[in-house]
């Protein structure tokens, strides 16, 4: 029986177990946040290893550090409409933004040293975004995002046999390198196709589901160039001559092309591409109208996330857009509050 | 109201632990999603932000509870500091309730993204892209996240003390089962001794 006022057990058992209740918690709390994890892969770690070794460039993006913007619009020719309802695939024009770049953390890069180049786009259609990340080679260079992580660390070492583990680890490399070792080098962003590689998940208007992915494709012929040509027309040519261009010939276009998987298809590796045979769907066309300065430019400050999307496209079981996302986020926030060391101006420019 | 009541309504109980899950849940998912690259984060971060807006409904719905009906006294015999603390620490949880979603909502606004949240609904952003805007507000939802993930367990320790030590009536006022202690106890005493 409890008498009223008295307590029935020692209240030092019930101490005991308030702390233990609230150690617990905070342990949770700490292996939540990865604190107690030191091998697992977070967005920190990747941007870490993105970084040269004389530290990050701070205020630029922590990859695709050198670019440049532009607007124009985006066609749609309303073929799309059998994959997707995304509103962005109904005939129609739509506002389009997006970003030249080149695949390297420094801003400062010398153009004929960077092998991979890349398109940001952000199409807005009847107010749903669609953002991409885009880049010329037809497939990425590793499977996983630990597997890209190994490689800018292995690359990042002196130690020649590095590389070699990394290699014998992640042989699908191979491929990667047999292209940059033999695909032509171009002197224009114009020339370029750009390649979103990761595979996502159209939804039509019944509701049925087709895993794809999408290339640009350039109205502009492919001059090929050598390394050493392109070394020689300076550390900065490409910006200037697409601006060029854009001024003397008028708008540049691409070809927004989809390919459809069949099924059995790998959706869930960018570094295997679809056989040359699958279903093609030519979906519009961008088209870029201006060439606008990178410092102020519209695209300055969009995260060209790849999973801001659209109603009617959604991620398909490939790892890479929920880590690009991740580490995208990261490196926007970071960059962000390290506006005052960004040159913000063109006028402040050096 | 003139009568201070022993309990809190219902209604409020039951959006106070409803509430308790979630909060829960989200300090939880939030630590969690910003330090992995896992597919994951995207159903995570998802989760985060329609719970977040949903919760941000839910307190100004407790609120006006709160304001109409009023809260159990506290036990006459409860030292002044406790009381204190009682009442600030409650300020400062309303205050975290109200302010957390807010921020959360203002960095993603202030960072140009659209923020779309489970089956497709989009919050309109009231804030334009900012750096200094969204720094400001990414810090502040960060690191008072972590200040309140610490406050729910000075609560949560609160609110055990009042169950197992001090057995004030306390716990009572808004557990949702019968809990017995002094002051149920006490009443009980009133009616027909079963011993």
């Amino acid at each position: 029986m409890n008498l009223p006022g008295k307590l029935p057990r020692s209240s030092l058992g019930s101490l005991v177990l308030i702390a233990t209740i609230m150690g617990g918690g905070a342990a949770a709390f700490a292996y939540t946040a990865g604190w107690l994890s030191p091998g697992r892969l977070t967005p920190e770690r990747m941007i870490e290893a993105l970084t040269p070794p004389g530290g990050p460039p701070l205020g630029y993006r922590r990859n695709h550090a050198k670019g440049i913007c532009f607007t124009g619009t985006f066609e749609a020719n309303g073929n799309g409409v059998e994959l997707s309802r995304a509103r962005v695939f109904a005939r129609g024009q739509y506002a389009a933004l997006g970003r030249f770049n080149l695949g390297t953390p420094n801003p400062n890069a010398v153009d004929a040293t960077v092998r991979v180049r890349g398109l940001g786009l952000q199409i807005t259609a009847n107010g749903e975004v669609w953002r991409m990340a885009m880049i010329n080679p037809p497939f990425f260079a590793v499977s996983t995002p630990q597997a890209f992580h190994d490689l800018l660390i292995a690359s990042g070492k002196k130690d020649p046999d590095a590389m070699k583990a990394f290699i014998q680890a992640n042989p699908e490399f191979g491929h990667f390198a047999a292209w940059a070792k033999t695909a032509p080098w171009t002197g224009s962003y114009a020339e370029e196709p750009y390649h979103g590689l990761n595979s996502f998940i159209f939804t039509d208007a019944k509701g049925g589901d087709h895993a794809v992915r999408w290339s640009l494709l350039p109205a502009a012929r492919p001059v090929p160039i050598s390394q050493a040509d392109l070394e020689k027309r300076g550390p900065d040519y490409l910006e200037p001559e697409i601006a060029e261009r854009v001024r003397t010939t008028g708008p540049l276009r691409w070809t927004m092309v989809t390919t459809v998987a069949d099924p059995g298809d790998p959706t869930a590796d960018p570094s295997k591409a679809w056989p040359e045979t699958r279903r093609k769907v030519e979906v519009g066309t961008l088209i870029v109208q201006r060439i606008e300065p990178e410092r102020d430019g519209p695209c300055r400050d969009i995260n060209f996330d790849p999973t801001v999307l659209p109603e009617g496209i959604r991620v398909s079981d490939d790892p890479f857009p929920a880590a690009r996302s991740s580490v995208y986020r990261k490196s926007y926030d970071l960059r962000a509050a390290e506006a005052k060391n960004y040159p913000r101006t063109g006028a402040a420019k050096p | 109201m003139t009568d201070v009541p022993h309990r809190f309504t219902l209604a409020q109980r039951l959006l106070h632990w409803l509430m308790a899950v979630c909060i829960l849940a989200m300090l939880f998912i939030g630590a969690g999603m910003v330090s992995t690259v896992a597919p994951k984060y995207l159903p995570l971060i998802l989760i985060h932000k329609t719970l977040g807006v949903t919760l941000l409904a839910l307190v100004l719905i407790r609120l006006a509870l709160r304001l109409y009906y009023g809260a159990p006294s506290l036990p006459d015999d409860l030292p002044r500091a406790m009381k204190l603390g009682a009442r600030s620490s409650h300020l400062l949880l309303y205050g975290f309730m109200i302010i957390m979603p807010l921020l959360g909502l203002g960095m993603l606004w202030a960072a140009s993204y659209p923020v779309v949240l489970y089956g497709g609904v989009e919050i309109p952003a009231l804030l334009p892209q900012s750096d200094r805007g969204h720094t400001l507000l990414w810090n502040a939802h960060v690191y008072l996240g972590f200040a309140f993930f610490a406050l729910v367990l000075l609560h949560l320790a609160a609110g055990l003390f009042h169950a197992l030590v001090r057995r004030d009536g306390v716990f009572a006022t808004i557990s949702l089962v019968r809990v017995r202690d002094r002051t149920t106890a006490g009443e009980r005493s009133l009616g027909p001794r079963r011993d």
